[in-house]
């Protein structure tokens, strides 16, 4: 070949932050998240994790899905899809929420903001258009827009957040509470905000227009110069999303849509989100299979587990006695958290062993030299760090 | 005022349901929107003085129905006999084929022997099927012993057929109907002839696989009764259903399935009708098509997402259009002294497959292939002294047309069809003097049975049984509490059978 | 004289394979073939100097990999390479190239439309989850519904537990796939007709169905649930031609004692006393064996080599009711170069291997109008290869081969039988699909073979050349392949078999129909099975 080959339609795309970030990408660690080039780390990943924790750390979120829907059936075409009451949000506001096929299994999880009475934007982490347009028949005031590509996003989180903020100049951004939307301009530069994370951390989310997108990066950058400012990547969200207890799709569940056996996915239940399923609104999808298994108990249950030891117990699988006779689980997810010093872990466990003994046999390895051990586990009820001045309005000073 | 059940649409199913629901004491409604009962088998006035309705012939109307509601008493003229069929021969000097009561004229020794196995086989395999289509079949999973007793009952009549018939339908029963025949038969007549009913109504052709020989098959349920008047079946199913206290409400057009929410599912709780009129019932049944009563009457939204999406892909999409010709006196088809019954006019199964090639591409068929009658036969009253009806059915006239059925494609269409009438029955072309034309699309407004499909949704193996018209709603329950469906979209399907209506009312009363 | 223990007609690849575990189970085991090579479709040749041809089959993903592990071909020199990266023509001009990279396979898809990229991913879950479920039969034998032998029951039972796994809602969903035209079940999960048609050309390689025709979409199945390594839907190359399957077979035969002779064309079987003891050869010589076994279709074995009066009544009319509806060709072209394509990128992910030419659903439905009025179509689909783009082996370095597979050509025209004439224009019309796309083709072509249906039963015995010895309908499949009553591989003479792809689990070059043989004719003989158990899939 004469030529240097073209490989532009194989090439994972850049994010519209791509500029800034890849010069922070210091041993080229991409992996790819929807086609589009994602860090895994930039240089250090504690470092990052610790940027997050300790002061700021900024998240190129780009890649996330983002759909747009509008019009006059928008409310009840999303009430029917999740298992939230759209209908309570206000807005202004955002709302976590879940999404399960008829048979109360969960496709995925994701935000709605509602940003007028009858437009709405849908933020998840995999492609969902195809569900979007099969969920809007019967409705027919529905305009459904896949802004991903147009709409860029940061999620800036961190103890500190808020004060570069401020600095950046938004104003009033110390009056947004929890899961609530401001939009800002700054000179020719508009974007909206919301006080949105997946780190447990005080923090917003930055949704920008694609070609503003290294406009709003350099303005937030100028002023998160002097807050500790760092970008973090895949590696440290995963510890800080464990951490702050939240589960991730291809860790906690695998995507309904997407399962190949019977059953391999999850419900709510089992992943304790009981609360964000809401019986006392009329009709939405699953509902009937849901109202069975709340009755009847999920089968298995997500849990919490703090694990004796300092070995990370991604993998092991539970036991209910030490001599580890039957297995009653595996770990979905597991780490050593550096904030609270505690060898920690989600675990998927049938529901009738979760009241007894729990124990993890976990291998691990020193020097190529492999080992395994029993430990003890421990449930937790709440998340393993949930910070105080996370909740705060107006945020406490760091 | 509150009803027991309402019945929405007063066709033969609604009918048949609604009486059945009457005699076990219910108080039921049925609500219609034309002027008439009937549906699709009412009929109307095309041309002055010239009545005709879209089906002519009651074929396997099953005993059971007509004895249970006394339709004898109430002016059914029902028999058992087959309607005869014939095949004309494009040829003018050929024999045409006949086929009365299983006997085969018009074909050598060979064919008739090859004929009369074809039917034993055929027979034997309907009686094996037969009494599944009188009676709701159960879902598959999380079966109760009794429904699992269903399917024990299946498999033993199998076996019953013995070895040799148990392979050989387990074979033929996805056969594409071409290779079927082609195993028995050699004139292409005959096989044209005896492919019409595996194709008529839904989207397959001679070649296409895995669906016709069930709707062959359906067509063959034992012992039925076969009526030349689909006008006498209605008339005694609206007596039958007056009589047993049913109340028919015509011209109220039912505007939405009302809904409310309950703790467990939603529930309906009564109908709104085009004119605001809100009608209570502790149960809705609709005999309405599938998609119409659950996409529209009931709203997609009211659904769970996959079962909005599985109604909304129900393959019904019709591609039958009916013809009818005011005649001014009888026509003569050249050879045939005595018309009676239904007329093929396919030379052979590739005609048939012509015709859906054209319109597989949204186009109507170049030489259309068409089933003839002539109603005022048997009946003198649908025409004028002298005059005669003509009615044909006309395939394949896609329901999707690349010309969206402008005036042009129907004079085209009206065109061709008059052209093969002409050529089988020289000098007809002069003896119109009114025609109507019902598209798909026609049907669709008119009749509001969406696609304009005729059985609510194609014969075929993915949408019968357990699957008709798809999972969830397959015994006659929707997931809407409270809601039935009664019509042909229902187990086991269209035709003017009145089963599906009966079993809805079982499975109600259960 | 020497009386073998079993005689195989036909050293197709599941003649050899049947052979091969015949002969490790101790048997002195013979394969006949009537051709001078041996690997029936499965089968590579030197027909000009320095090109080695895969004449027939060309790619391989259903090869049982626990069958290849279990006669050690690998040692016996066979390799498997999975080549990616087809290029799928529209007739628009544009192209929709499939990646195994996940994202670059998910952009490209978002290129087209984003609705689409979403429903591959289910389409692909739903797919495979169909896939598990078939693989797990694939070397089993087929229950016979209409006996009730325990192992017919047991057999029953385990594809009843296999569907019940499915959960409710899925076993409707998968009866309902099976009974699918191709258009309608893509329809559901897709809008852009290029991505459709490129799926749905799998649901009409082989076979005479359209993609409009109900039971296509099992086709497309039948083209998708093979792997290679475990990664299911992917397809391999065969190092040094297809051939190479056929010969590492032949080498594992022999390892195992067994002997194969080739210009020995099997004119009949012979049967004393409604036991099958031999074959009659073409030059009269008779060779006697206890056991025989046909590795012919269904319709040869029972009208062209057994006498009607050696069967039970009846037989002889299914045999020759049994349809092949041939419709598939082939053409073979050796290339001065790497063909170049427009409107694609040039680089080693693209451009090299395979292309594809669907054009539109319609335009493949339009192929198939053409097949059914006895013509071949005029824009035909085209699926082409280029192995020696991977395989340094089969041309001249520098110097390529295509193998195109021409989907529609029927067995017989409409008017009259082939000529030489009408074979070149059946190529001629492969040539211009190709050259609108790749300017300057033609100007490349060293030296072409054309095959059609004709040629490619007179070469290799391929009746109506279906690729699949029969088509792959639901009245064909499984205990109805070849037909009810024999699809348990033995034939209604005593001591005598069928082990080709007329049997199940079907076409495709996969040796489980002459593997599953085996191990029946074993169990008949009260011998300890060589077969392996299938271990391919996890559960």
């Amino acid at each position: 070949m004469n030529s240097a080959p073209d490989f532009s339609l194989e090439r994972a795309l850049p994010t519209p932050f791509h500029a800034r970030t890849q010069a922070f990408n210091l041993e080229g660690r991409w992996s790819s998240w929807n086609g589009y080039l994602a860090a895994e780390q930039y240089f250090d990943a504690e470092l990052e994790y610790f940027k997050v924790r300790n002061a700021c750390g900024i998240y190129d979120i780009s890649p996330m899905q983002k759909y747009h829907v509008s019009g006059r059936d928008a409310e009840a075409m999303l009430n029917r899809m999740v298992t939230r009451d759209v209908t309570k949000m206000r807005v202004g506001r955002v709302s976590y929420v879940l999404w399960c096929t008829g048979a109360g299994r969960l496709i995925d999880d994701g935000t709605i903001f509602r940003l007028a009475e009858d437009a709405f934007m849908l933020t998840c982490g995999s492609p969902s258009t195809a569900w979007l347009k099969k969920s809007a028949i019967g409705f027919d005031d529905l305009v459904i827009k896949d802004k991903s590509d147009d709409l860029a996003a940061l999620s800036f989180q961190g103890p500190t957040s808020c004060a570069a903020l401020r600095c950046m100049g938004l104003d009033g951004i110390e009056e947004v509470r929890p899961f609530e939307i401001r939009r800002f301009e700054l000179g020719a530069l508009r974007f909206m905000a919301s006080r949105t994370g997946f780190t447990g951390d005080l923090g917003y989310e930055l949704w920008v227009s694609a070609e503003d997108a290294l406009a709003l990066w350099d303005a937030l950058y100028a002023a998160g110069e002097d807050f500790g400012i760092h970008p973090f990547g895949e590696v440290a969200t995963n510890m800080l999303r464990l951490e702050a207890g939240f589960i991730m799709p291809g860790a906690e569940f695998n995507e309904a849509l997407k399962t190949i056996r019977f059953e391999h996915d999850q419900t709510p239940f089992e992943l304790g989100l009981d609360s964000m399923v809401d019986f006392k609104k009329p009709h939405f999808n699953g509902r009937t299979a849901l109202l069975a298994e709340s009755k009847r108990g999920p089968r298995v249950s997500l849990t919490k587990l703090d694990i004796e030891g300092n070995k990370p117990a991604a993998g092991s699988f539970i036991y209910n006695s030490k001599a580890c006779r039957r297995d009653v689980g595996y770990v979905t997810s597991g780490i050593w958290s550096p904030v609270v010093k505690a060898n920690i872990a989600f675990a998927m466990i049938e529901s009738k062993h979760i009241s007894g003994e729990l124990w993890a046999h976990i291998n691990y390895e020193k020097e190529l030299r492999h080992y395994s051990k029993i430990a003890r586990c421990q449930i937790k009820q709440s998340p393993f760090y949930a910070p105080q001045h996370a909740k705060l309005t107006p945020p406490a000073d760091f | 005022m509150s009803f027991d059940a309402i019945v929405i649409g007063a066709g033969h199913n609604g009918l048949v349901c609604a009486a059945y629901l009457a005699k076990h004491g219910q108080r039921v409604l049925v609500v219609e929107s034309q002027d008439r009962c009937g549906g699709l088998a009412s009929q109307h006035e095309f041309h002055d003085g010239y009545r005709c309705a879209n089906a002519q012939h009651v074929s396997h109307f099953p005993e059971r129905i007509s004895k249970d509601l006394n339709l004898v008493k109430h002016g059914f003229d029902g028999a058992y006999a087959d309607i005869p069929l014939t095949w004309l021969n494009p040829d003018a000097d050929g024999a045409h084929i006949a086929l009365v009561d299983g006997h085969l004229s018009g074909v050598d020794a060979g064919e008739q022997a090859a004929y009369q196995q074809y039917r034993h086989l055929l027979r034997r395999i309907a009686s094996m099927l037969a009494p599944f289509w009188l009676k709701t079949v159960p879902p598959i999973g999380n079966n109760h012993l009794s429904e699992m007793m269903s399917f024990a009952h299946l498999g033993l009549k199998m076996r019953a057929l013995g070895k040799d018939d148990m392979r050989e339908f387990l074979r033929i029963v996805a056969l594409p109907i071409r290779d079927l025949l082609d195993e028995y038969f050699d004139h292409p007549g005959l096989k044209a002839m005896l492919s019409w009913d595996a194709l008529i109504g839904s989207r397959q052709a001679p070649r296409s696989p895995n669906n016709s020989l069930l709707a062959l098959l359906y067509r063959m349920a034992d012992r039925s009764l076969t009526s030349a008047r689909a006008d006498s079946l209605i008339c005694a199913l609206e007596a039958s259903a007056r009589a047993s206290g049913v109340e028919i409400r015509l011209s109220k057009r039912v505007e939405r399935v009302t809904i409310e929410p309950r703790s467990e599912c939603l529930c309906a709780t009564g109908v709104e009708l085009a004119d605001g009129e809100h009608i209570e019932a502790v149960r809705v049944v609709s005999s309405a098509d599938p998609k119409t009563t659950l996409l529209q009457l009931v709203g997609g939204d009211q659904l769970e997402i996959e079962f909005a999406g599985r109604i909304n892909r129900i393959r019904d999409r019709g591609l039958v259009s009916k013809l009818h010709l005011a005649l001014r006196t009888a026509p003569t088809f050249a050879g045939l002294e005595a018309p009676r019954g239904r007329f093929i006019l396919a030379p052979m199964m590739d005609s048939i497959e012509w015709a859906f090639d054209d319109a597989k591409y949204g186009r109507i068929p170049q030489v259309p292939v068409l089933e003839v009658t002539l109603p005022s036969l048997a009946d003198q009253s649908l025409a004028p002294a002298g005059g005669q009806v003509l009615s044909a059915n006309v395939l394949y006239t896609p329901y999707a047309q690349a010309d969206n059925w402008d005036d042009m494609t129907r004079q085209l269409l009206l065109a061709r069809c008059l052209n093969v009438l002409e050529h089988y029955a020289p000098g007809l072309r002069d003896l119109v003097i009114g025609t109507e034309l019902l598209t798909p699309v026609d049907l669709e407004v008119r009749y509001g049975v969406s696609g304009g499909h005729w059985h609510h949704g194609d014969i075929a193996l993915d949408q019968l049984i357990m699957m008709r018209p798809t999972y969830g709603a397959a015994q006659y329950r929707t997931p809407i509490s409270g809601l039935f469906l009664c019509g042909a979209g229902s187990h086991p399907g269209g035709d003017l059978t009145g089963i599906p209506g009966h079993n809805a009312a079982k499975e109600i009363l259960r | 004289m020497k009386r073998y223990d079993a005689i195989v007609i036909g050293a197709g690849h599941n003649g050899l394979t049947n052979a091969a575990y015949l002969a490790k189970a101790g048997l002195d085991v013979l394969v006949v073939e009537k051709n001078d090579y041996i690997g029936g479709a499965a089968v590579s040749r030197e027909l000009y100097d320095g090109w080695t041809y895969s004449n027939c089959s060309y790619v391989c993903s259903m090869m049982r990999q626990v069958l290849h592990r279990d006669l050690d071909l690998g040692r016996h020199g066979l390799m498997l390479i999975p080549y990616l990266g087809t290029i799928n023509f529209g007739d628009a001009g544009n192209a929709l190239i499939s990646y195994h990279s996940k994202s670059a396979a998910y952009n490209e898809l978002k290129r087209h439309s984003r609705h689409d990229a979403d429903a591959k991913l289910r389409i692909r879950a739903d797919l495979t989850r169909y896939a598990l479920i078939i693989r797990k039969t694939l070397l089993r034998t087929p229950p016979d519904p209409a006996w009730m032998r325990i192992r017919d029951i047991r057999e029953l039972l385990f594809l009843a537990k296999q569907f019940w796994s499915l959960g409710e809602k899925e076993i409707y969903e998968y009866v309902r796939f099976f009974t699918l035209s191709a258009a309608d079940f893509l329809d559901e999960y897709f809008e852009t007709d290029l991505i459709k048609a490129s799926m749905a050309s799998s649901g009409i390689i082989g076979t005479a169905l359209g993609v409009h025709s109900p039971g296509s979409s099992y086709i497309l199945l039948h083209h998708v649930m093979g792997d290679v390594d475990g990664n299911v839907g992917a397809w391999g190359l065969a190092r040094g031609g297809m051939g190479a399957i056929s010969k590492a077979l032949e080498s594992a035969l022999r390892s195992f004692g067994g002997a194969v002779r080739s210009e020995a064309e099997v004119v009949r079987v012979l049967v004393r006393h409604g036991r099958a003891c031999g074959v009659v050869l073409a030059n009269g010589e008779e060779i006697h064996s206890k056991i025989v076994v046909s590795n012919l279709d269904a319709k040869r074995t029972f009208t062209k080599i057994m006498d009607k009066r050696d069967l039970p009544p009846g037989i002889f009319e299914k045999a020759s009711k049994y349809k092949f509806h041939g419709s598939s060709g082939k053409v073979n072209i050796a290339l001065d170069a790497l063909p170049k394509f427009t409107g694609v990128p040039d680089n080693p992910y693209v451009n090299r291997g395979s292309q594809a030419y669907p054009g539109s659903m319609h335009t493949l439905e339009r192929a198939f109008d053409c097949w059914k009025r006895g013509r071949f179509s005029d824009v035909p689909f085209i699926e082409s290869v280029i192995p020696s783009a991977w395989d340094p082996t089969v041309a001249p370095p520098g110097k390529h081969w295509m193998s195109n597979f021409i989907q529609y050509c029927p067995a017989e025209l409409s008017d009259g039988p082939w000529t030489p004439e009408k074979r070149d224009a059946f190529g001629q019309a492969v040539v211009e699909r190709i050259e609108a796309y790749s300017p300057g083709f033609k100007d490349l072509i060293l030296h072409m073979e054309v095959r059609t249906p004709h040629e490619i039963e007179q070469e290799v015995g391929l009746t109506e050349g279906n690729i699949f010895q029969g088509e792959l309908t639901i009245d064909q499949l499984l205990f109805n392949r070849p037909f009810p009553g024999y699809a348990q591989y033995r034939m209604p003479v005593k001591r005598m078999y069928m082990c080709g792809s007329s049997t199940h689990p079907g076409g495709g070059v996969s040796s489980a129909c002459g593997a599953n043989a085996a191990r029946e004719i074993l169990l008949d003989l009260r011998k300890p099975s060589t077969v392996p158990e299938d271990d391919c899939d996890d559960e």
